[in-house]
């Protein structure tokens, strides 16, 4: 039995184009002591630091954890690198979550970042290899045939993606660190944006977001003395697959329900829609929140989008089980950082602390990222209160 | 000239690192064999799917794939996309289709382009032929082939895409 660790401290930046005053290191410093001064800690209460952030390549400097050891603090304090991919915020959160839960640490601190300003992932991800043609169109031409085949089995309603990218934009639109603030957004901004990925438009994709997201995890004994109300870890689970694998299932991964199963297990839930208050869930696509819907077990096997149509994940219309609340990766995309954004949103919830996209009374939430081809999924669920 | 000058806070400078491929056996076999303008698989000996471009082992069952299948160039769109915008570094101009196409014989999907075609009614289940570039042209790479485009054959039923003999669709049916 692992021991008992929480969430006493989160730190943010403003998610935005171009952060020029900063650099990566100006960046992730900026979060940290966000979080330190959250969890009113100081750099000496840190025992060690677990980093992450998406491809090296992105921003084109290598092991960049290295340099920012200075930023972060911990000169001869232990450090670790965490790569998965787009999961890679949530994972790096589990792993800290992990240095506590053994016991090895008391307290540390978990960063994630991007600052895609400087970088250009299109270009990053869209290597040449012989074996096959040079097509790939970045994430969007990756996954747009994958909710198209959606669109096939659901029969799902064609603006499902059009009320999710309100949705969110609308959420966003309550959360002062949201990228994109866009309050008056409509259903027909969006069916009129421009066609990227047919049928994925531009207004229901994620923005590219320059930000970092920190938080500091502690044990029990620690958490108990804590300033602010801790956010409880009542669940972790990583689960992965391969990319191409023949008779594949993409569009709902098994490594996602396997990983989902597990953190719901941990976490004593039987019907995550009725015993979950809210959720933030990795969803860059629009499409993907009626896709994830089903993967998660909110829905039955294709009737996601009818739980989206009806406003059940919708904050302003009241919804039972509000998604991303904060305005989710559809609001702000800072690649490495959005699942440690998704991660310590969730936290932010249960602590009751989450201003004015707070989900009322919210005790247990859920926080999801995956990464890849959809084959790196990270979860962890948080409750206001210790298991 | 004006004696104001803009404060500059960043240059674009750009590195360029070449890279020598290293394709491994599998994906060597498969580069010689499309030289010729043959696309080669490899049959997992566990489950028995059929991988295209071969990797050298089937990544469900983790097996080593040896035994090589000459796949067709008829193909079934599963799925696909309308982009429009372009790919960095490629010459090619929007609107493009990229689909996901498994070949005739193969149980896994590999991008390539669909033209000679309306975009609009491109649909999943659809059957298309590769067209090759002149033989004078094949090289070591998927490029040999410029494009697939449709032809007048029955739609494949979806439960039946990633499942067809290399014989192909019409041979199936003649089972």
């Amino acid at each position: 039995m692992a021991n008992l660790a929480a969430v006493v401290g989160i730190g943010q930046t403003k998610y935005t184009t171009k952060r020029d005053d900063v650099s990566i290191a100006g960046l992730v410093r900026e979060a940290a002591v966000n979080a330190l001064q959250d969890a009113g800690l100081t750099w000496d209460d840190i025992e060690a630091v677990i980093i992450g952030k998406a491809p090296d390549m992105f921003e084109g400097v290598i092991m960049p954890e290295i340099y920012l050891t200075d930023a972060l603090g911990c000169n001869g304090k232990p450090m670790l690198r965490v790569h998965t991919a787009g999961s890679v915020g949530g994972s790096t959160a589990l792993v800290a979550a992990s240095h506590v839960q053994s016991g090895s640490f008391k307290r540390v601190l978990t960063v994630a970042f991007e600052k895609q300003s400087e970088s250009n992932a299109m270009w990053a991800l869209s290597n040449p290899h012989p074996f096959s043609t040079h097509l790939n169109a970045g994430a969007g031409g990756y996954f747009a045939p994958i909710i198209r085949e959606y669109m096939r089995r659901s029969e799902a309603p064609h603006d499902v993606g059009i009320k999710v990218a309100v949705k969110d934009r609308l959420h966003g639109a309550r959360n002062p660190l949201a990228h994109l603030q866009k309050p008056d957004i409509t259903m027909q901004e969006v069916e009129e944006s421009f066609m990227l990925w047919d049928p994925i438009r531009f207004l229901e994709s994620c923005p590219s977001s320059d930000g970092a997201c920190a938080m500091v995890i502690a044990n029990e004994e620690l958490a108990e003395q804590a300033p602010k109300p801790p956010a409880w870890i009542r669940g972790v689970a990583m689960r992965s697959e391969p990319t191409m694998y023949a008779g594949r299932e993409e569009v709902s991964p098994q490594a996602g329900r396997d990983c989902a199963a597990d953190v719901y297990q941990q976490a004593g839930i039987t019907d995550p829609r009725r015993d979950l208050d809210c959720a933030e869930v990795y969803v860059p696509f629009s499409w993907y929140e009626p896709m994830w819907l089903e993967n998660l077990g909110f829905a039955p096997e294709g009737e996601g989008w009818k739980l989206t149509m009806e406003g059940a994940t919708s904050l302003d219309e009241g919804g039972d089980i509000p998604w991303n609340p904060s305005g989710g990766v559809l609001s702000s995309n800072p690649i490495g950082a959005s699942g440690m954004i998704r991660f310590a949103e969730a936290a932010r919830q249960v602590r009751g602390d989450a201003g004015a996209h707070q989900v009322e009374g919210a005790k247990l939430a859920l926080g999801h990222a995956y990464g890849g081809g959809a084959q790196f999924f990270s979860m962890w669920v948080v409750g206001a209160e210790k298991p | 000239m004006s004696e104001e000058q803009d404060v500059i806070t960043g240059i674009e400078a750009p590195v360029y690192l070449k890279y020598n491929f290293t394709a491994g056996a599998a994906a060597a076999r498969f580069l010689h064999q499309i030289k010729k303008g043959v696309l080669t698989g490899q049959r997992c000996p566990s489950c028995q799917q059929v991988y295209i471009p071969p990797r050298g082992s089937c990544a469900a069952c983790g097996c080593p794939t040896e035994e090589e299948v000459e796949v067709a160039d008829k193909a079934t769109i599963q799925s696909f996309t309308i982009v429009t915008i372009p790919i960095p570094n490629n010459p090619i101009q929007p609107p493009y289709i990229i689909a996901n196409l498994v070949a005739d014989g193969a149980n896994i999907s590999f991008l390539h382009l669909i033209s000679e075609c309306v975009n609009e009614d491109v649909h999943i289940g659809q059957r298309v032929q590769a067209l090759w570039k002149p033989e004078e042209e094949w090289d070591y790479a998927m490029d040999n082939i410029r494009y697939f485009r449709p032809i007048d054959e029955p739609d494949v039923p979806v439960e039946m895409i990633g499942k067809l003999p290399v014989t192909g669709w019409e041979g199936s049916a003649d089972d």
